[in-house]
C-alpha cells in the first residue's frame, strides 16, 4: 500500500518490535515512531493528514484510543483528518498482560464520535482487506485488530465493503452477529448447532460504524431470535449498536448480547482461558443461541 | 466583541494582540482572498480561548466581513467562543481545549519538510497550557526531527484561569526549559512592535531546529484597569468599563 500511495505515512507509539522494522528499512520517510507519547502521536497524525496526508497511528490495547481520546475528538474527528488509529491486541488478546492491556470498552467509545468509522476484522483475510478499505477511505477510522495467528475463517477472496455485513453462513431458524476474533468461535457454534438441526445465520459485522443496519433487519425480519456476540464490554459495543436498530426498527425478535461482563478481569491467564472464564467459548455461544431460539418458539 | 458576547477571555485576548498584529501585518505569508492557498503559512493558535482577538485580526485582514464579529458567541453565529474552523475562513484548526495546538503545528510542519513544501507553522500558545503534559511532548519531538520550519510562541502574561502562573505551576525558568528540549529559544517584549516583528521574521533563528519565542507580555495590554489583573482572565466589561476601555485604546491609536 505504501508502495502504491506515497501519501500513506505509519506512526507508532514505540510498539511493534520485529514487526515494523522491514516497513521502517522500505519506506523510511513514510514511516516515523513518535516514542511513547500517543498524544502527539495522534496530534501529529491530525497535522500531517490535513497537509494530504493518509496517516496510520499504531500501538497496542488501550494507548492509541484511550489515552489520546481527545486528540482523536478535537484533532482528528472534528476536521475530518484522515488518520486511520490502529489498535493490535483488541479484546483479551493480551490476556495475561492484565487488565491495562484489555481493550475491552474501545468500541464503544470510538463508536460515539461523530464521523468515525469503527472497523473490527474477523479473520486475517478481512484483516488485509479491512487495512485497504481505511485507507482509501476519506475521514477518520478505527482499526481494531487482533493478535497475529488468529485462525482464518474465509478460504478465498472476500466481498470486503465498510458497513456491509459478510453472510459467512446462510440459515433461517436465527441470526448470530460476530465482531472481531470472535467470528470463528461463532462459526464453531454455527457447525454445531447445524448437526443438532438448527440452521443458523452468521454475520460477520465486521464494521460496527455505520452498522449495516438492512442486514440487521433483514435478520430480524426473516429468523426468529439475534444473538450478538463480541470480545467487548456489553455495554456500548456491538450488542448495544444492533439492540439500537432493533428496538427502534424491527419487528419484535428475541435478541441477546454476548460480551465481557460489567467488570475488569479478574483471573489470569491466555487469551483462550480468559474467553472460557468470560463465556465466550464456541461452547458457550452454541448452548446460548440454542436457548434464545428455544425461547423465540 | 467580548462585551457584547458577555463571555470571553479578554485578558488573554489583548496580552497576545500586538503578537497578532505583527503575524498579519506582515510576518506571515498568508492572503485573505486565498485562505486555503496551499502555501501559506499555516498559524494555529493553540490558546483558543482568546480567539476574539484573532477573529478581530481574520476580519480586519479582509478575511470574512466585519459583521461577522457582532455573531461571536451569538445563537446561529459563525464565531463560536473558542477558535473554530468550520466555515470561518482563515481559522486553520479549531481549538479550545488546551495543550493540542502544539503537536498538531508540529505534524503540518513534519509534513511540509517530507514534502519539501515552502511553508512555516507559527503555533500561539499561553502560558497555562505549558501545564499540559501534551504540549511538552511535541517539544521533546520537534527539535529530534529538526523542524526548524516550526515557531512556537508563548505568550506569558503570567496569570492563568486561577492565579499567577508563578502560584499555580511555576514555568520558570522558562526559556532554559525549551533550550534544554533542543528549542532555538528567544525572549521579547511582546508589547515592543519592533522588536516582536523582528524576531519573528528572524526565524528559523538556527538552521535544523525549532524556534520558540517567549514573549513577556501583560494581561489586559492596553486598557488600564485590566493590565495584570487575574479578574480579567475571564471577566466580561459592563457598559461603563467597555466605554472606558475603548476610550483609553482609542487615545493611543
Amino acid at each position: 500500500m505504501a508502495a502504491e500511495d506515497s501519501r500513506i505515512n505509519f506512526i507508532t507509539g514505540d510498539l511493534g518490535f520485529s514487526v515494523v522494522e522491514p516497513y521502517m528499512r522500505r519506506f523510511p520517510t513514510q514511516f516515523l515512531n513518535a516514542g511513547v507519547a500517543e498524544q502527539n502521536m495522534t496530534g501529529l497524525a491530525a497535522g500531517m493528514a490535513l497537509s494530504g496526508k493518509i496517516v496510520f497511528t499504531y500501538s497496542i490495547a488501550n494507548f492509541p484510543t484511550l489515552r489520546c481520546f481527545e486528540q482523536i475528538r478535537n484533532d482528528c474527528c472534528y476536521h475530518r483528518a484522515n488518520v486511520k488509529v490502529v489498535s493490535v491486541g483488541g479484546g483479551l488478546a493480551y490476556g495475561a498482560l492484565g487488565s491495562s492491556h484489555q481493550a475491552t470498552e474501545d468500541i464503544a467509545v470510538m463508536r460515539s464520535l461523530p464521523g468515525m468509522t469503527v472497523v473490527a476484522p474477523g479473520d486475517p483475510v478481512e484483516a488485509e482487506y479491512a487495512t485497504r478499505a481505511v485507507a482509501a477511505h476519506e475521514g477518520p477510522c478505527y482499526l481494531r485488530l487482533g493478535k497475529a495467528g488468529e485462525p482464518r475463517v474465509h478460504a478465498g477472496p472476500i466481498d470486503f465493503r465498510l458497513g456491509k455485513a459478510i453472510k459467512v453462513y446462510d440459515g433461517n431458524d436465527l441470526t448470530i452477529i460476530s465482531t472481531g476474533g470472535m467470528l470463528y468461535p461463532c462459526l464453531e457454534a454455527v457447525k454445531r448447532l447445524s448437526q443438532s438441526g438448527i440452521s443458523a445465520r452468521l454475520l460477520s459485522m465486521h464494521t460496527v460504524k455505520p452498522l449495516d443496519e438492512e442486514a440487521v433487519r433483514a435478520a430480524a425480519q426473516e429468523t426468529s431470535a439475534v444473538l450478538t456476540v463480541e470480545e467487548h464490554s456489553m455495554i456500548g459495543g456491538l450488542g448495544s449498536a444492533v439492540a439500537e436498530v432493533l428496538a427502534q426498527n424491527a419487528r419484535r425478535v428475541s435478541f441477546r448480547i454476548m460480551g465481557l461482563p460489567d467488570q475488569f478481569c479478574r483471573t489470569v491467564g491466555s487469551h483462550e482461558y480468559l474467553r472460557q472464564s468470560c463465556r465466550l467459548s464456541a461452547t458457550d455461544i452454541k448452548n446460548a443461541a440454542l436457548d434464545l431460539f428455544q425461547k423465540s418458539k | 466583541m467580548v462585551h457584547e458576547a458577555k463571555s470571553a477571555h479578554v485578558g488573554g485576548a489583548l496580552s497576545m494582540a500586538d503578537i497578532l498584529a505583527a503575524l498579519y501585518g506582515g510576518v506571515l505569508r498568508v492572503d485573505p482572498k486565498r485562505p486555503s492557498w496551499p502555501e501559506r503559512d499555516r498559524f494555529i493558535l493553540s490558546k483558543g480561548h482568546a480567539c476574539a482577538a484573532f477573529y478581530a485580526t481574520l476580519a480586519f485582514c479582509g478575511f470574512f466581513p466585519e459583521e461577522w464579529l457582532d455573531t461571536f458567541y451569538r445563537d446561529g453565529g459563525r464565531l463560536a467562543g473558542h477558535a473554530t474552523h468550520t466555515g470561518v475562513p482563515g481559522v486553520e484548526f479549531s481549538t479550545g481545549s488546551l495543550g493540542h495546538g502544539l503537536s498538531v503545528s508540529t505534524g503540518i510542519a513534519l509534513a511540509g519538510k517530507r514534502d519539501g513544501a515552502p511553508w512555516r507553522v507559527f503555533a500561539l500558545l499561553s502560558d497555562g497550557e505549558c501545564d499540559e503534559g501534551s504540549t511538552w511532548e511535541p517539544a521533546l519531538f520537534a527539535p529530534q526531527h529538526g523542524l526548524d520550519n516550526l515557531i512556537a510562541i508563548v505568550d506569558y502574561n503570567k496569570i492563568q484561569s486561577l492565579g499567577r502562573t508563578k502560584e499555580v505551576l511555576d514555568l520558570d525558568p522558562f526559556a532554559d526549559k525549551w533550550k534544554a528540549f533542543g528549542w532555538a529559544v528567544r525572549e521579547i517584549n511582546g508589547h515592543d512592535m519592533e522588536q516582536v516583528v523582528d524576531t519573528l521574521t528572524a526565524v528559523p533563528f538556527e538552521a535544523g531546529r525549532p524556534s520558540c519565542v517567549i514573549a513577556h507580555t501583560v494581561k489586559g495590554k492596553g486598557v488600564g484597569f485590566m493590565e495584570d489583573k487575574l479578574l480579567w482572565h475571564y471577566r466580561n466589561p459592563s457598559v461603563e468599563e467597555y466605554q472606558a476601555a475603548v476610550a483609553e485604546i482609542e487615545a493611543v491609536l
